[in-house]
C-alpha cells in the first residue's frame, strides 16, 4: 500500500503528461505484477463491483472520527470528495501499511462481497487504523470507485509500453476486451510474443480531432471522403469464431443490449470487424438520442421497446476481414470491403459517403445536417490507415455551427475535484413571462479567472440555501451554446439540450435581456417527436 | 446617546457592529474597522484588517512598525506592550499575544467588570517569529474561523519544514528553481526562520523582502536571502530556494528561473482540490490560523461563555459551538462573502 499511495501522490502532484508516465513506469517496474495489474486496473477506470455503499462508509467514518452527521456534510461540501473528507477526518494515524496493494484488495477488499455489514464495518475501521493518512487516501479511493487522478487509459499504456519495451498499439489492444486484474494477465499484457488472439478483442478506436482553421487548407477536395458525422454510441461489431460481440468507445461490451445486432453479426462472413455508430433507426432516419438512452437504462428490453426504438449500425470503416487485420491498407481498399460484405437489407447501413465537387458546395450541404439530424460532416483521407486514439491530419470532425441562448444564472453548487468549495456547476434560467424557468445547467467554458469572479458573485448574492445549492440574484447573463434540442415532459421548461456549455459570459447584457423559452421553442425541429415515456 | 448607554449596560454588550466594523461606543474607538475612522485598535497589520486613513491607531509594539509600512508613514500610530493597560473612555484597553504574526494581538476590553476579547487572527502552534498565544480570560470572546472544519488539522510545523527541504533538494537534483508562494507578511518570514540556509541559495521576491527587512529590525533571525531584483544577469536559479506571495504565480516576472517546480505553503494546502485549482506542483500545510482543534482549545481555554464568530467557517462553528451549550452568533465581516476563497484571491490574501 505505501507504493500505492507514494504512486498516487506523484500522480495528483504534478500536472505534467511526462512526470504522471514516469511516475506510472517506475511503480510498474518496482511492484509485484499482483500489484501492477490492479494499480492499472483503478487507474484506466475498471474496477471490481462497488462493495460498500456510500452512506455506510460516511457511517462508519463518522463514528471512526467521532463528529456528528451535519458535520461531516460540511466537512464534505468543503472538501468536494467523499474519499478525502474521510480520509481527513479520521483521527490522526498511528501506523502505516507495509503490506502490498493486492494484499488489500484480495484479501481485505474482495471477501466483504460475503461479509454483512458489521463485519463491512469492523474490517474498514481495522483497515483505517493501520494505515498513515495518504494510505487511507488512496484506500478510500479504491473503495469507493472514485479514481480520477488525471491519468487517462493512454498514459497507462505508454507506462507499461516503457516498462515492457511493447509498442502502445499492442499494449492498448490488450487492454482491451474482458480480462481480470491477475499477475497472470500482467505476465500476458507484457509479454513480447504479440501474436495473442483473443477472439472478442476490439480495435482501439481511430478519433477525430475538430476542424481547425479553414475548410479550404486541406487542399483537393477530391482528396478527401466526407460522411455524415451520426450523433449514437461509437461501437465495434466483432464477428469472430462465429460468435458476435459489440464493444462501446467506452469499452463496455454491449452486446446484450441490442439483440437486433446480434442478430446481425450472423449475417456476416467470419473474422470481421466493422467499426460504426448504433443509432435508434425507423423509417430510414435516426431517432432522437433520448430513445437510445430509454433502451440503455433498461436491464430487460420488452417488445415494445424493441419495435418502438430498433438499432442499427451505421458502418463507418471496415478493420478486420477474414481475421486479417486491414487497418493498414488504405481507405478506400476498406470502404469497398464493406460495402462488399454488408447484407442487404439488415441493420448493416453502410455510412452514406457525400459527395461535393467543391469545399464550398459541401460547405453548403453542411446546412442539412440538423434536418437530417446529424452533427456535421466527417472528413476522411482518401488513402490514410486506420490509427489509433485521437490523431490530427487524416480524419476530421467538421460539425455545425451550435445553437446558443442567452440565459440567467439563477442556481449554483461547489464543483467536486479540483473545482471543490468553489461555486462552478450552475443552472440558468430564461424567462418565460416574468419567471426565469430553469432551462440548462452547464458546468465548463468558463476560464479559472471568470469561475472565481462567479463564485464571489454567488457568495454575496445569495438569495436562498437549499442543501449545497445557492439560489442567487438573478443578474448574470452567460451565452450558452449547445448541439441538440428536443421536447422534454421531464424538464420543467418543456425542453432538453444535449451537450450544453458555457460559451461566454455576457457581462454587456442584463438579466432582462436573456432569451425567453417561446424564442428556444422555435428552435426545436419542426414536428419533432416525443420522448415517449 | 443615553439610550445606546442603557441598552450596553443592561445587556453586557460591549462592541457592536456598525458599518465601519466593530465598535465600542463605551471608549469610543473601532477593533480593525473596514473604513477610516478616528480611533482603530488593530490586531495586526495584515490588509484586511488594517486599513489605512484612520486618525489614530492602537497596536501592539511588536507590530508597530509592520502597521506603519501598511497604513503610511504620516499615521498616528500609539503602540503597547502586551499586557499594557490603557484606558479609552470608560473601558480598559490591554492587547495580548494572538501568535499570528509579528505584533499580532487580541484586544481586552473590560467595562464594569465585563471581559470582551477579539482574538484578531490567531494561531496555536509555535512559530518564531511572533511571541506565542496567550489564552486570556473573559466572558465574550470575538474569534476568527478561517479554518473551522474538522477536516483542518495541522501536523506539526517541523514535519511541514523537512518536507520543504526535500522537495527543495529534489528540485536541485532535477535542476529546476524552488518557488514557494508564500503570503509576504508573516508566512514568507516563518519559513525563512525554519530553513536550512545551507541548502542552498535562497531568494525573495520584492513583497517578501519588504517585511523581511522589517522583521530582521526587529531582531527576528531569518535565513539570509537575496532579493531577486538585486540578483545578477545570468544567476543560476536551478539550486534556488525563491519565497514570493501567491499573486506572483503565472507572471512573467516567473519567466527568469526557466524550469520551476511550484509550491504553496498555505492551511488551504490541506484540500487536494485546493492546490490543484491553482495548479501547483506542491502544497505545504502550514498556517498562521488555528486548526479546528486550536480553534476549540481556545476557545475553551478563555471560558468564555458567548462567543462572536467572525471570519471563515462561521456556521459550522456556531452551530458546533451552540451544542457544547455556548451562546455563539455569527457575525459578519466586510471583506468576505462567507469564506477563504474570495479573501484568498483578492490582493494575496492574507488570511
Amino acid at each position: 500500500m505505501k507504493a500505492f499511495a507514494e504512486l498516487y501522490a506523484a500522480l495528483d502532484e504534478t500536472t505534467k503528461t511526462n512526470e504522471k508516465v514516469e511516475a506510472l513506469t517506475r511503480y510498474f517496474a518496482r511492484v509485484p505484477p499482483a500489484d501492477a495489474v490492479w494499480a492499472a486496473t483503478f487507474l484506466i477506470g475498471r474496477r471490481p463491483k462497488r462493495l460498500l455503499e456510500s452512506r455506510k462508509l460516511a457511517q462508519w467514518a463518522i463514528e471512526e472520527s467521532g463528529i456528528p452527521e451535519w458535520l461531516f456534510g460540511e466537512c464534505y461540501h468543503a472538501v468536494g470528495d467523499f474519499a478525502e473528507t474521510i480520509a481527513l477526518l479520521l483521527p490522526a494515524a498511528q501506523s502505516s501499511s507495509d503490506l502490498p496493494l493486492h494484499y488489500w484488495i484480495e484479501e481485505r477488499l474482495l471477501p466483504l462481497r460475503e461479509a454483512d455489514d458489521e463485519a463491512r464495518r469492523a474490517s474498514l475501521v481495522s483497515a483505517w487504523r493501520e494505515m498513515d493518512e495518504r494510505q487511507r487516501f488512496a484506500w478510500n479511493k479504491i473503495i469507493t470507485g472514485e479514481f480520477r487522478v488525471g491519468v487517462s487509459q493512454s498514459l497507462v499504456v505508454r507506462a507499461v509500453a516503457a516498462v515492457s519495451g511493447l509498442d502502445a498499439a499492442a499494449v492498448s489492444h490488450r487492454l482491451m476486451g474482458d480480462w481480470q486484474p491477475t499477475a497472470s494477465f500482467w505476465a500476458q499484457l507484457v509479454t513480447p510474443d504479440t501474436r495473442d488472439a483473443d477472439i472478442s478483442r476490439p480495435y482501439p478506436f481511430f478519433l477525430a480531432y475538430p476542424l481547425e482553421g479553414a475548410i479550404a487548407e486541406l487542399g483537393d477536395v477530391r482528396e478527401w471522403q466526407v460522411e455524415w458525422k451520426w450523433d449514437g454510441i461509437r461501437a465495434q461489431l466483432i464477428r469472430r469464431g462465429g460468435r458476435t460481440f459489440v464493444w462501446s468507445r467506452g469499452e463496455e461490451l454491449m452486446t446484450d443490449r441490442f439483440p437486433e445486432l446480434q442478430a446481425l453479426g450472423a449475417q456476416l462472413p467470419e473474422g470481421v470487424v466493422v467499426d460504426g455508430e448504433v443509432l435508434p433507426w425507423k423509417d430510414g432516419e435516426p431517432l432522437p438520442f433520448a430513445q437510445m438512452q430509454r433502451r440503455i437504462g433498461r436491464k430487460v428490453l420488452g417488445p415494445r421497446i424493441l419495435s418502438e426504438a430498433p438499432v442499427v449500425m451505421v458502418a463507418y470503416d471496415l478493420l478486420e476481414l477474414r481475421g486479417e487485420d486491414i487497418r493498414e491498407r488504405p481507405l478506400e481498399f476498406r470502404r469497398a470491403r464493406l460495402e462488399e460484405i454488408a447484407p442487404p437489407d439488415s441493420a448493416l447501413i453502410v455510412s452514406p459517403v457525400v459527395r461535393g465537387d467543391t469545399w464550398d458546395e459541401l460547405t453548403m450541404r453542411r446546412q442539412e445536417a440538423r434536418v437530417r439530424k446529424v452533427e456535421g460532416f466527417m472528413l476522411k483521407r482518401l488513402g490514410s490507415p486506420y490509427r489509433v486514439g485521437r490523431r490530427r491530419g487524416d480524419w476530421w470532425k467538421w460539425k455545425i455551427e451550435p445553437y446558443s441562448v442567452d440565459a440567467v444564472l439563477i442556481y449554483a453548487q461547489p464543483g467536486q475535484g479540483r473545482r471543490a468549495s468553489l461555486f462552478t456547476d450552475y443552472t440558468f434560467g430564461v424567462w418565460d413571462g416574468n419567471e426565469l424557468v430553469p432551462f440548462a445547467k452547464a458546468y465548463s467554458g468558463l476560464t479559472d479567472e471568470e469561475i472565481r469572479q462567479v463564485d464571489a458573485f454567488v457568495r454575496g448574492n445569495t438569495i436562498e440555501k437549499f442543501g449545497p445549492v445557492r439560489a442567487v440574484k438573478p443578474e448574470l447573463v452567460f451565452e450558452l451554446a449547445f448541439e441538440g434540442i428536443q421536447r422534454s415532459p421531464r424538464h420543467r421548461s418543456g425542453i432538453a439540450v444535449r451537450f450544453p456549455r458555457m460559451a461566454r459570459w455576457r457581462t454587456d447584457k442584463k438579466a432582462a435581456e436573456a432569451d425567453t423559452l417561446e424564442t428556444i421553442r422555435a428552435l426545436l425541429p419542426p414536428g419533432s417527436r416525443g420522448a415517449g415515456d | 446617546m443615553d439610550e445606546k448607554a442603557l441598552t450596553i449596560s443592561v445587556t453586557g454588550i460591549i462592541l457592536q457592529l456598525t458599518h465601519s466594523g466593530l465598535y465600542c461606543a463605551a471608549g469610543d474607538f473601532y477593533v480593525d474597522p473596514w473604513l477610516p475612522v478616528d480611533r482603530a485598535v488593530i490586531t495586526h497589520a495584515h490588509a484586511d484588517h488594517a486599513c489605512p486613513g484612520s486618525r489614530a491607531y492602537l497596536a501592539a509594539r511588536a507590530g508597530a512598525a509592520l502597521l506603519r509600512a501598511r497604513v503610511g508613514g504620516e499615521a498616528a500610530i500609539e503602540a503597547l506592550d502586551y499586557g499594557e493597560v490603557v484606558n479609552l473612555g470608560s473601558v480598559r484597553v490591554s492587547l495580548h499575544p494572538a501568535g499570528h504574526i509579528l505584533g499580532s494581538a487580541q484586544v481586552r476590553i473590560e467595562s464594569g467588570g465585563e471581559v470582551w476579547v477579539v482574538s484578531g487572527d490567531y494561531k496555536l502552534q509555535p512559530d518564531p517569529t511572533c511571541a506565542a498565544f496567550e489564552p486570556v480570560a473573559c466572558d465574550t470572546f470575538v474569534t476568527e474561523s478561517t479554518f473551522g472544519l474538522p477536516i483542518y488539522r495541522w501536523p506539526r510545523a517541523a514535519e511541514v519544514l523537512a518536507e520543504i527541504r526535500s522537495w527543495w533538494a529534489a528540485n536541485q537534483q532535477a535542476g529546476k528553481a524552488s518557488v514557494l508562494f508564500a503570503y509576504s507578511l508573516g508566512k514568507a518570514q516563518r519559513v525563512l526562520a525554519g530553513i536550512d540556509a545551507a541548502a542552498g541559495p535562497t531568494y525573495t521576491h520584492g513583497a517578501v523582502e519588504n517585511f523581511c527587512r522589517l522583521y530582521r529590525a526587529a531582531e527576528i533571525a531569518l535565513a539570509p536571502a537575496t532579493h531577486v531584483a538585486s540578483a545578477p544577469a545570468g544567476t543560476d536559479w536551478s539550486r534556488a530556494l525563491i519565497v514570493a506571495p501567491p499573486s506572483a504565480n503565472g507572471t512573467p516576472w516567473m519567466r527568469r528561473f526557466g524550469p520551476v517546480s511550484t509550491g504553496f505553503v498555505s492551511g488551504w494546502m490541506r484540500i487536494r482540490g485546493a492546490r490543484r485549482r491553482r495548479s501547483l506542483d506542491r502544497g505545504f500545510v502550514l498556517s498562521d490560523h488555528a486548526d479546528w482543534p486550536g480553534l476549540m482549545s481556545a476557545i475553551s481555554a478563555c471560558g468564555a461563555s458567548r462567543v462572536w464568530v467572525t471570519h471563515g467557517y462561521r456556521a459550522p462553528v456556531v452551530e458546533w459551538l451552540k451544542r457544547q451549550g455556548l451562546d455563539a452568533q455569527a457575525i459578519e465581516t466586510r471583506f468576505e462573502g462567507e469564506q477563504d476563497e474570495t479573501g484568498e484571491a483578492t490582493a494575496e490574501g492574507e488570511p
